[in-house]
Formats: structure tokens, sequence, C-alpha cells
């Protein structure tokens, strides 16, 4: 069985020595200690496990770890940069946009990919661009809402995604 | 004698919260704090009870000899040398944001900044004993504790503080965790009166908590104090904590319920490097060094199940209506006057029923243990509401006192009532004892949606009879196995008669977010409405002609006025719906409208659908401790009542549950989510009461009031439209 022996996750290439079928997030969480993407359901189907290789938001539950062999892998422990939040995390605390907080990781990390690709979204598209993600708990309307005030402040969004510079992604604040 | 209604709550504590006796031994004394906390000061607060008691007896409070302590205890409050203040309390954080609430409490009453405030919870070798965080209760009964110890703390302090600046306490205060005379010429921090002290102090009940219109720090917006650990994925789970050695479980499920093991071959699972196989009774487990090896050996077991054939949804509703076999007892208010006098009085009569499936709690957070046991010492990590609780199962599990078991719950990926009991941890501590090492058990989805316990179905008949001028004079109402939370009515009714009624569930079922007051308010708010509709009457017009509770007339014109009531019509294919109700101290008032919307491609092509597109929900539960927190639950409690409301519901047949994934049990999303508009009626003149439950249970109701506004169609089993509905 092939093995996968390193992983860039978060700017770092780390040392792994496993299948590479087994789960991304099995990998990240159990091999790596990289607990902030969660297991909600195994299935692809709540989007707690969320991650960003190569800038696409994808379901580490159900993605083996040889796909992600070579690419960048973004978790949610790799979006604070020198002690500053993101800022959507910033967005999301400033909303109140959880209670369990269980899915948090995940919407943060599928929100960072939507904005990445759309930089003012509408609500329409917010919604669409997070129907992948539960949130059981119920608190979708402040997750909108958190997303909307990140969008606000989108050069720093950018800025910390790595991917400023575009013209249609400028944006004064 | 006891009495009826006493006997319904009894009823509903001991079957629907899954509850027990308080049955433990407290037996720290001043030492052993002294000990656990180190240098500092502990403040111990006596269980509401034994306040009360002495209160009665007329006594100070001094808590007995020189190192006994009450034996019943509350929570307790250290400051340690650094002015840190930590509180202990057996209450557990599992979204309702309690973790904030209580700090907020302590904050306010000693003056203390929110930051240097912390909160250990739901750690049964750490916190007093507690029932469990359940009912709505760390607001009405633990907040007001907490206070009373920060209050007593806060005086005591003074004094130590006037002593050692040798002034009198009366020229001191205490300002942001510093002590100040009327000057400010002398000073001291909390840090400079805690140093060096070793002190326990037990609070007496002759203490002045501050009033809600005085708060400062409660009443006031606070984010969730462990936002940023959150956010940034730092905080751990149960299902993120990791120990020395640890080794992952799976366990071997049964092919039915109530299936006993008939034989089992697990020679290929035991050939797989690192797998033990565990066999117990009806349990067979698997321990291996990481998830994927565990799983594969688990699916390597052949194991052979014999199973009783058993029920499925088709027979459910019949099934619940008999009598149970059980012995159960009846239950509801003493009925008052006589339906038939009632009903003879009436101008028009009604005569329905009402279902509601079961559903699953399906939190994010699957339920999850850690399990090490070291000599005959077992810790285990583990979200539950009820750490006590499952310190207690584990103890008769493996035969080992309470004291030799540690039950630690990190705040958890919720629970809406689900997590009460403590299977998967007995199972960690299962398979952990057999391995030597520390196990980590995580439930998967399907487990999660399977073995578990689920919202009780249950059956409602309602006989009502009304007047041609609104009043209504006759109810009859018999719940059927879903419980009696909720089944008290706020309308005036002369004649009324309220039951409820235990059968025997074909499914395991316990405590769902507000218990049986979903199914309840569904059934009363629908029935209301159909006799206002009998009688050509505003739905709202006819509540309020029999409401007389003014904290319920208060919500419901809130809403009302808010959502435009009686001032617009709906437009075509929409309707508008309206429901009130009371329970846990909590009243609420739920406007909805829906849109009918032609079927989409990929549903049954017949079938219109139903969206939520507008709610309005008013909510006054007394004084509002957090509005930010107390918007969210109600927000919260709207989208998840959707889904009992319009879709989910348990498919099962012969013992197997048959949509246990995401993907075939529908729970809201985002698409689902109306825009919600919450109001909420702040009373400080009226003590807080719980929040995370009751404004769960106007939603049903409303939805399927407007269902009707909308196409006349009177829709009575939840959930109301699961395939959409006929054209």
């Amino acid at each position: 069985m092939a093995k996968v022996t390193s992983l860039n996750v978060n700017g770092k290439k780390l040392p792994v020595d496993v299948d590479s079928t087994v789960s991304l997030l099995s990998v990240l969480r159990n091999d790596l200690d990289l607990t902030g993407s969660k297991y909600g359901c195994g299935e692809g189907q709540c989007g707690a496990c969320t991650v960003l290789i190569d800038g696409q938001p994808m379901r580490s539950c159900i993605t083996q770890v040889g796909r992600a062999s070579g690419k960048l892998v973004t978790t949610i422990e790799g979006l604070e940069k020198d002690g500053k939040l993101h800022p959507l995390q910033e967005a999301f605390i400033k909303a109140d946009a959880m209670q369990c907080a269980y899915c948090t990781s995940g919407m943060i990390m599928s929100a960072s990919a939507l904005l990445a690709k759309t930089p003012k979204p509408t609500r329409e598209e917010i919604i669409r661009g997070m129907n992948g993600n539960i949130c059981r708990c119920g608190t979708y309307q402040r997750i909108v809402e958190a997303i909307q005030i990140a969008a606000s402040t989108q050069v720093s969004t950018l800025q910390h995604a790595g991917r400023a510079g575009t013209k249609d992604q400028e944006v004064t604040k | 004698m006891i009495d009826e209604q006493d006997l319904v709550e009894t009823i509903e504590v001991e079957r629907y919260e899954l509850n027990e006796e308080p049955a433990y031994n407290f037996t720290f004394d001043r030492r052993d704090f002294i000990k656990a906390f180190g240098l500092g000061i502990v403040f111990i607060i006596p269980a509401a009870r034994v306040l009360a008691q002495q209160r009665d007896q007329g006594e100070s409070g001094s808590g007995g000899g020189r190192n006994q302590l009450p034996a019943d205890i509350d929570a307790w409050i250290h400051i340690d040398e650094k002015g840190e203040v930590t509180a202990f309390t057996g209450k557990v954080e599992v979204g309702q944001n309690a973790r904030t609430s209580l700090t907020q409490a302590i904050a306010d009453e000693l003056h203390v900044p929110v930051p240097s405030v912390h909160l250990v919870m739901g750690d049964t070798d750490l916190t007093p004993f507690d029932m469990g965080t359940f009912g709505s209760l760390s607001t009405p009964r633990m907040a007001p504790q907490l206070r009373k110890a920060a209050a007593a703390a806060r005086e005591m302090l003074i004094a130590m503080a006037a002593e050692q600046l040798k002034i009198e306490p009366a020229d001191l205060r205490i300002v942001n965790a510093q002590f100040l005379n009327h000057d400010k010429s002398k000073t001291l921090t909390l840090a400079e009166v805690a140093k060096g002290r070793k002190l326990v102090k037990v609070i007496p009940d002759n203490i002045a908590i501050t009033q809600p219109k005085d708060w400062t720090v409660a009443g006031k917006s606070l984010v969730k104090v462990d936002g940023k650990e959150v956010v940034t994925g730092k905080h751990r789970y149960t299902s993120d904590i990791k120990r020395d050695r640890m080794l992952f479980g799976k366990v071997v499920r049964p092919a039915a319920f109530n299936a006993t093991l008939v034989s089992s071959d697990s020679k290929a699972a035991e050939a797989m490097p690192g797998v033990k196989v565990v066999t117990d009774g009806n349990f067979i487990g698997v321990v291996a060094p990481d998830q994927e090896t565990a799983t594969k050996a688990a699916n390597a077991i052949a194991v052979d199940w014999k199973s009783p054939g058993q029920p499925s949804n088709a027979e459910l509703f019949d099934l619940l209506r008999k009598p149970t076999n059980t012995g159960g007892r009846g239950g509801g208010s003493r009925p008052q006057g006589s339906i038939a006098d009632g009903l003879a009085a009436a101008d028009k009569k009604l005569e329905q029923t009402y279902t509601v499936a079961y559903i699953a709690h399906a939190p994010l957070e699957p339920r999850a243990a850690v399990a090490e046991w070291n000599g005959d010492k077992l810790t285990v990590w583990t979200g539950t509401q009820r750490p006590f609780g499952v310190r207690s199962e584990l103890a008769e599990a493996f035969h080992v006192s309470e004291d030799k078991v540690r039950v630690i719950v990190p705040d958890t990926g919720s629970g809406y009532g689900g997590k009460h009991t403590g299977e998967y941890a007995v199972e960690a501590a299962r398979l952990a004892k057999a391995a030597g090492k520390p196990v980590k058990l995580v439930w998967t989805r399907e487990e999660e949606f399977t073995w578990g316990y689920f919202r009780p179905a249950g059956v409602i008949d309602i006989k009502s009879g009304v007047k041609n001028d609104g009043a209504i004079t006759a109810w009859e109402f018999h719940n059927y196995n879903s419980g009696a939370s909720g089944i008290q009515i706020k309308y005036e009714i002369p004649n009324n008669d309220i039951r409820f009624h235990q059968a025997s569930s074909p499914l395991r079922q316990g405590s769902y977010r507000g218990l049986a007051a979903s199914a309840n308010h569904f059934a009363r708010e629908s029935h209301i409405d159909e006799l206002a509709n009998e009688l050509k009457m505003d739905p709202l017009e006819f509540r309020l002609k029999n409401i007389k509770d003014e904290r319920l007339r208060d919500v419901l014109q809130a809403a009302a006025k808010s959502f435009g009531w009686g001032k617009t019509k709906p437009s075509g294919g929409r309707g508008f719906g309206i429901a009130c109700g009371f329970e846990k101290g909590g009243y609420v008032a739920t406007c909805a409208e829906i849109a009918i919307q032609p079927p989409s491609t990929n549903e049954d092509k017949a079938n219109k659908r139903v969206s939520v597109v507008r709610v309005v929900a008013s909510f006054e539960c007394g004084a509002v401790v957090n509005p930010l927190h107390l918007k969210n639950q109600i927000e919260g409690a709207v989208v998840m009542a959707i889904g009992g409301a319009l879709f989910e519901s348990i498919d099962f047949a012969n013992g197997k549950i048959l949509n246990p994934h995401f993907a075939n049990y529908r729970v809201p999303r985002f698409s689902d989510m109306p825009s919600i508009e919450v109001i909420v009626l702040d009373r400080k003149d009226i003590p807080s009461a719980g929040a995370g439950e009751t404004p769960i249970v106007g939603l049903a109701p409303a939805v399927a009031n407007a269902i009707f506004n909308a196409t006349g169609v009177r829709l009575r089993s939840l959930p109301l439209a699961p395939r959409g509905i006929s054209s």
C-alpha cells in the first residue's frame, strides 16, 4: 500500500507515516494532533471537518490523505497569523455565530473558501456556498452575519489567504 | 397524600429526564480544600435547601464544627494569590452558554473584571454534586447560588481588606478587583488580600444579592467567554482528548434493538496487529492502535444475533394508544368542572387527534468518551449533561465505589437533552479495562442516530367546546406517551380534564429540548386555531379573549405587533400563523409566514414544497442575563424547531433505524433558515428563568396554522410536510 511520508499543513512540511488511503481528517487529528477539524458524520454531509486543499474546501473525512500529498493543506489552526485572528475568526466572535461551537471550525474554513472566490457575497450566495455545513444549534443567521462582517474587512481577509492582488478583490475598507 | 400535580412532575422527572435520586456521600473537609487549592481563600456555598433550613432555624450558617463542612454544597469559589477567581460548579456547558452567564453573575456580584473569573464545570472530583444540566435550571437555580456566594465573598473580603488597612469596613468598597476607601487614599488589590491566606469560609444565608435593576455585568450582552478558544480550534472537546498510550475503541453493534448474542467468531480480528477483542455478555468491542484498524477489526468479527420481531412506524400510533402493560400511572392536572357540562354549554364542538414522530437530537459532536484506569481508579472524559449520573453508572457497571470514579466533562458539542446517559462512557471504560490502556471511543454518526434515545413519539386527542362569542367551555386533552411537560393550559376554561398516559414505546426515548412541551403546544395551539376558524374569529383575538395571564398576553401582543398581524394579508401561496405558550418560567409567542412553492426537480413531483420564510418570536423569561446569548438561543430554537415541524422523523422497522445518516435524516440547513426577528421582553422585576428550551415550542403550531392559512389544509402530524404537501 502506498505510504504518505509528509504533508504540507499550514505552511509547514510535517513528517507522517500513514497509508495513503487513510482519511485526511484522521491524519490531521490523530497523527498531527490538529484537532480543530472535527468528526461530525464521516460521510461528507455536515462539513465539520472542512479544510482547504490548495485553497479548495474539502471534506477531510472522506478525502484520502494521498490526495493531499504534495498540496497545501490549511486547517483552522493555520488561520491565526502572528497572534492575530483571521477576520472570519474575529467576525464569528463578534456576531456570536456559535453556541456549542463544534461546527465552527468547519464553518470558518468553508467561509474562507467562499470569500476567496466571492469576496462580496450576497446573502443568497452565502446560503448556497455554506449549505453543506450543518449547525445543529441553528446559528445560521449569525453565521451569515459573521461572513458579511468579514467580507467588509476583505482586504485583510485576502492577505490572510495569501491571495490579495487581483483587481476584483481590491476593496476599500 | 400525593397531589396529582406532584405526580405529573414526578413522572416527568423520573421518566423523561432519566433522573435518579442524588445518592452521594460528600467527604471533603476544610483540610481537603486547602490541599486541593493551595493558598488563597475558598468560599463554600451550601445547597439552597441547607441555606433555607438555616434560615428557618435562625442559624448563622457557620457550617458546624471546625473542620466539618455542610454535606450538601452547591458550588465553591476560590480566590488565589494572584486575585484570580475560580468558581466550581457541577453544571456543564453544552452550547447554552451557561459558562458565560454564570461568569457574568460572579463578576457582577464580586465586582471583578470578567476575564479574572474562571469556571470549572462538570468535574466530579473538583466540583460539588449536581443532578445535571437540564430543565433550564442553571439560570434560575445555580446563578442565584453563585451570586450569593460571590456577594458573601465580597463582604468577607472587604472585612479582611479593612483589617489589613486598619480602617472600618464601612469605609471600603471594591471596584474592578480593587479595594478603595472613600478618598482612594487607601487601596488594596484582591491579590494583596488573598496573598498568604489559607482560609475556607462557609457563606451565610443572610446575604442580599444584587437586584437585576442594579446589575452592571449581567443584564448586558457579552460574547462567549471562551470564543477565541473555539474559533481557533484550540478548545478540546471529548473527542479531541489524547492520552499517553491511548488506543481506539469500536463496539460491534447488534443487528437490531433487543437482540441477544448467539455466537461470534473473532479470529480474523484478533489476528490483526495490535487488536484486542473484548466479549462480555452481550457486549463485543475491539481496541486497536488506530481508529481505522479498530473499525476494520470490528467489521471482521462474524456475529450471530437473535432478535425478536419488532414494530415499525406504520403501527406506531395504534401501539401508543394501547394502555401500558408496565403498570404506568396516568398523570395530568386535577380535572376542573365537568367536560359533559362544558360540551353541553358549547355552540360548537370539536374533536381532533394530533401525532408527533420520534426525532433525533443529532448533536454535531457524536457521543464520545475517553477512559483511563489507574489501578482501581477510573477517569472518564465524556460529553454528558449528567456528570454525576454517569459517575454512578460507571461505579455500578464496574462494581467500584463512586469515589473511585472521576468524570470530567469538557465543554461539549451540544446535547439538547440527548446526552443524559453514560453508555458510551461505560463502553469506553470496559474496553480500557480490558486493554490496560486508555481508550477513546467516538460513536459514528450512524451509531449516534441509532443507539442513543429519541424524543418520544406521541398521540394527542383533544375534545373541546366553544361558544359563539369565543369563550372556550370545555377542554379534554389526552397525551399518550410523549409526556406531561407543557400540558397545562393558560386559557381560562372552566371545564377541563388534562391527562398524560404512559405507553410502551417501541424505541428507547428520553429527554429532548423542551421535552413534551413541543408536542403539547403543537396539539393545543393547532386546536385553538381550529376553534378560531370554526368561529371565523381572528386567531390572535380568539387567544386574547381566553387568556388572562398578563405575561402571556404581553408576548402574544409583542410578536403580533412586530409581525404586523392583522395589518396585512398574505400574498398568493403564502400563509400566516400564530401560536403561544408557557413552560419552565418562560413565555413565548411565535408568528410564522410560510410559502408554498412549486415542486423542486429532485422531489416528488406531485408535491409542493413548504418553506418557512419569516418568523417573529417574542420571549419573556424574567430579568435578562445576557441579551445577546438569549437572542441567540431563541433564534437557534426557531431553526431547530423547523426540523421537527416540517421534516425530521425517525423511520424504523423491526428493531432497526432506517435513516441513520444526515443524507436521509434531514436537519435544518442554511437554505431552511427564515428571516428571524426576536423580541425579548426584559422583566427586571421577575427572577430570571432559563431560556434554552421554551422558545422551541411555538414554531411548529405557528407553521401548521400558517399552512392552513395558505392552503385550507389542516395538518395534524409532526413532521408536517416531510415530502412536501400534495397539490
